[in-house]
């Protein structure tokens, strides 16, 4: 899981210097489209959709928060 | 249903602008009177491309001859049926297929067109002559951005093009494009394009609240509300008016009541920036700011900003919801866009 989403972050930044636990938004790029394409590869990434509430930039700031997020969605 | 005005037409080439077939014959003529359609169509801001069956280098050097190549954009000249070419340029500049038209003087080629795209207006090579007098023809306003129109479409061009063969992240290269924002009070001679952005603009776009000339007329001028627009360029040149913000200033708190931005710009990271922006000016007024929300089919990237801005929500109807920003720090705003006065 964590190598897809790393895959997916390396179209829009350098994700190589990024440890799982670092804040992606905080390494500058936070745009609505880059924020958009995130919640949309997720979702159809691991086949789930996110609720309104979920979309928390706590939840998405990081390799492992996203990892967290997913995790307990498949796990219901 | 009320037609939509025409955003693009589609030419064919032998017998509709010249007389002749260029593959055939030595020398072809242009058409009396098409040369003056084109122009006033391309100041009328709506834009035009070809749909041609033709070989491509021989109609190029034929249009630059005649001085004409440079006013289409993404033309179609190959061996494709022509229904094919005119859903490929209306996907090219992202726009619906019912503000197309389509001229050609064989009925095979209208029909087929018609046929699979029943929404194209078909215009007969027989009635060019009347194109600039219909409806369809004439926007609503005619703004600056609208004589540009053409070449704003051209420079977005090269800069995707540009975009794909660049070796590197996104960020890398938005910082090749040395973009300049402009943020000030809307002033009346940016009504009618403000108007004309909350017609178009679907995606970016908080509450899709549509404010009609007066209205918005009566708000730039109210002490009550301070009203934004936004405009964008970089080195390849303008992108022309593209966002807007409108605030009503309330006692304790400003109220987002509409923030868009042009689909055109939204991989640049401007809508943030304008935010941003808008959050740095109320902290200074000392006041909270919250923004609402209408849902829409289109308009979740616009949720998904606030969200990750560090908006929460406040209130939620079913068809309105109220956020608030967390205004604990003055916002940074990213350093490959210079804000200038």
């Amino acid at each position: 899981m964590k190598e897809k989403i790393r895959k997916f972050l390396g179209k829009f930044f350098d994700e190589s210097s990024v440890q799982d636990g670092d804040n992606i938004f905080e390494k500058g790029l936070v745009n609505s489209l880059f924020a958009m394409q995130l919640v949309t590869f997720i979702e159809k990434e691991f086949d789930i959709s996110i609720l309104n509430q979920e979309l928390d930039i706590e939840n998405f700031k990081s390799i492992n928060a996203i990892c967290s997020l997913v995790q307990s969605k498949i796990d219901g | 249903m009320k037609q939509q005005k025409i955003k693009c037409v589609i030419w064919d080439l032998d017998h509709t602008i010249w007389q002749g077939v260029l593959l055939e014959e030595q020398e072809v003529a242009l058409l009396p009177g098409v040369v003056d359609v084109i122009k006033e169509l391309d100041k009328r801001g709506i834009l035009q491309s070809i749909s041609s069956k033709n070989d491509m280098e021989t109609a190029k050097s034929k249009l630059e001859e005649f001085g004409l190549w440079e006013y289409f954009i993404y033309p179609q000249i190959n061996w494709n049926s022509k229904s094919v070419s005119v859903e490929i340029i209306a996907k090219s500049i992202n726009i619906g297929i019912d503000t197309l038209a389509f001229v050609d003087d064989q009925e095979f080629e209208l029909e087929e067109v018609s046929f699979s795209h029943p929404e194209v207006l078909c215009i007969h090579a027989d009635k060019i002559s009347q194109i600039l007098r219909m409806e369809r023809m004439n926007p609503t306003y005619i703004t600056e951005n609208s004589v540009i129109r053409r070449k704003l479409y051209q420079n977005d061009i090269v800069r995707n093009q540009l975009e794909q063969e660049f070796q590197g992240t996104k960020e890398e290269f938005l910082r090749t494009l040395a973009l300049q924002m402009k943020i000030e009070r809307a002033k009346e001679t940016d009504l009618q394009r403000m108007e004309e952005l909350t017609v178009r603009t679907h995606q970016l776009n908080s509450t899709g609240y549509v404010y009609s000339y007066e209205e918005l007329k009566e708000l730039i001028s109210s002490d009550q509300h301070i009203v934004l627009v936004t405009s964008l360029r970089d080195k390849y040149g303008e992108y022309g008016k593209i966002g807007l913000a409108l605030i009503e200033k309330k006692e304790k708190m400003y109220e987002l009541k509409l923030l868009l931005m042009s689909c055109r710009v939204m991989s640049k990271g401007v809508g943030n920036i304008l935010l941003n922006y808008i959050i740095n000016e109320t902290r200074i007024a000392g006041k909270q700011l919250r923004a609402l929300f209408v849902p829409s089919n289109k308009n979740r990237i616009m949720y998904i900003t606030y969200k990750f801005s560090g908006f929460h929500e406040v209130d939620t109807t079913e068809d309105l919801i109220t956020l608030e920003a967390d205004m604990r720090e003055e916002r940074v705003l990213p350093d490959y866009v210079k804000l200038i006065d």
